[in-house]
């Protein structure tokens, strides 16, 4: 009897022990406390005549995940391609404003686009694996470069295939077609392709949405896993999506940015209401 | 914040409807218990004892019943923001109600002991005042709920001190008599433990008024003082 009651008091103990912080999930993500990857300032995008982003300021810290949501045609897809300078390849397109990363400006004369491309990659919503083996995807991007050395591209495609959470997949047979792969493996292919030259900003546009069920999560768990290593900008239609996978969260809409915060904070208690409406499903 | 736009699914506009209305009812009748179970005890009359008791089945049933419907929209609707935090909100104010149907339970069981004995004097008018208190509480909170009104909310759960002070005079005035007589001991106990019913019928009442504050303006009011809440209610006005 005596042993039972010293061992409750002894349980009591140890309960009170237990830090409060240390069972939450982490502290609260503070925009102001970041370091910033990409910085953008007064930023005008216009389409011919149709001007698609109006006054945009935002910034997006490194080593986070940051999704962008909004209607279609808001602009989030625009701005998204606008950071490895892929509305280059548009004739009509016309900007105005800043776009820097870690403070160089992204569109100045100097800026050579391939170097820039190397440390800004980029996923699409659709797999685009090249119809090579899946080895030759993954080495593409270095093989570009002029990197050769059979022992050093062994490195970086294991590497990178780790990386994607595709290698125990795969490692038996590197030498086959990508294209034989499933799409939710062609999607994580892509992205490892896209790690293997270690980009410093990862932008992913819808990268799941062709994707079933299960290789969604797969590639969320995937973007969790990346984000140490990897400043992420993800484009999604699914909210639930953005809320599980991002650190902030870019509300746009027409255009516009109508907020920018931690996600936890916008999902729960959104400062605007068009922002409330969206993430509801109301009538705006 | 919360919006008056209509969600693009009607479907799901008419489900947090209907939750919402049935906390409303379950509301509706808990007042009623309480009203019940105070008059019971007042009057002395059995049969009012004996309803109340009856009705508690259907308390626990509007329990149960809210808490699966609002298990269904989670699962199925995923509400986020101000919808998200009206699910969570019943949730938790659902269980306070349950809780004071419990305690009008309790009352309606003491309203019985009573009706044994012979009736004081006083004829437990400090009960009544208690009671008449806390059930305002309750209706104003209800109220609150309602009209999702916040300033009422703080107004209802700022009542609860003075219902606490209320209860304290009571356990006093009880110790006298019974340190005076220590034949009026038993009677004295029972209206001790229908005191404290009242006062926990407050204690819920401010719980379920937290709760509108979270679900209107998303702030986590719960284990402050009334300034305090005060002040980061209006903290971004």
């Amino acid at each position: 009897m005596e042993a039972a009651t010293q061992q409750t008091t002894e349980t009591t103990n140890v309960a009170r022990a237990i830090d409060i912080e240390s069972i939450s999930r982490g502290q609260k993500l503070n925009l102001a406390d970041e370091t910033i990857a990409l910085e953008v300032k007064d930023f005008n995008l216009f389409y011919g005549d149709k001007q698609a982003l109006h006054g945009v300021n935002m910034t997006i810290p490194k080593n986070r995940v940051t999704a962008f949501i909004g209607p279609s045609g808001c602009g989030k897809s625009t701005l998204l391609r606008c950071f490895n300078r892929m509305n280059d390849l548009v004739d009509s397109v016309r900007m105005e404003g800043d776009l820097k990363l870690y403070g160089d400006e992204l569109n100045a004369p100097s800026v050579n686009v391939a170097d820039l491309r190397r440390q800004v990659g980029m996923v699409f919503q659709k797999p685009n694996p090249f119809p090579k083996s899946i080895y030759e995807n993954v080495a593409y991007g270095l093989r570009l470069q002029g990197v050769n050395d059979r022992a050093t591209l062994d490195k970086v495609v294991e590497k990178s295939l780790k990386g994607a959470a595709l290698w125990d997949e795969v490692k038996d047979r590197l030498h086959e077609s990508a294209m034989g792969m499933s799409g939710g493996q062609q999607q994580r292919l892509v992205i490892a392709r896209a790690i293997a030259i270690e980009p410093e900003v990862l932008l992913l546009d819808e990268p799941a949405s062709a994707l079933d069920p299960l290789s969604t999560l797969k590639i969320e768990e995937l973007i969790h896993e990346l984000k140490d290593r990897y400043t992420i900008v993800i484009v999604t239609h699914n909210m639930q999506q953005a809320a599980r996978v991002s650190d902030y969260t870019a509300f746009m809409y027409m255009g516009k940015l109508i907020e920018f915060g931690a996600t936890d904070e916008l999902f729960t208690n959104p400062k605007e209401k068009q922002t409330e409406d969206y993430i509801t499903g109301r009538y705006g | 914040m919360v919006t008056n736009s209509q969600h693009i699914s009607q479907q799901f506009e008419n489900e947090l409807q209907d939750i919402r209305s049935q906390v409303l009812a379950m509301g509706g009748l808990i007042e009623q218990q309480v009203r019940v179970a105070i008059e019971a005890l007042m009057t002395g009359e059995v049969e009012l004892a004996h309803e109340v008791i009856a009705a508690d089945e259907q308390v626990n049933e509007y329990e149960m019943l809210i808490d699966e419907e609002c298990t269904q929209i989670i699962a199925l609707r995923q509400p986020a923001a101000s919808d998200l935090r009206l699910v969570i909100g019943i949730l938790k104010a659902i269980t306070d109600l349950e809780r004071i149907g419990d305690e009008a339970v309790s009352i309606a069981r003491m309203a019985l002991n009573f009706s044994q004995k012979d009736r004081p004097k006083h004829n437990y008018r400090e009960l009544q005042v208690l009671g008449h208190h806390v059930n305002g509480m309750l209706r104003d909170a209800l109220d609150a709920f309602a009209r999702l009104d916040v300033e009422q909310a703080i107004k209802v759960a700022a009542e609860d001190n003075e219902v606490d002070v209320e209860y304290e005079a009571i356990v006093r005035q009880l110790i006298t008599y019974m340190m005076e007589d220590p034949r009026t001991v038993s009677r004295a106990i029972d209206m001790m433990w229908s005191a404290r019913s009242l006062e926990r019928i407050g204690d819920h009442a401010h719980n379920i008024c937290e709760q509108i504050i979270y679900l209107v303006k998303g702030k986590d009011v719960r284990h402050m003082t009334v300034e305090e809440v005060e002040e980061k209610v209006h903290e971004d006005d």
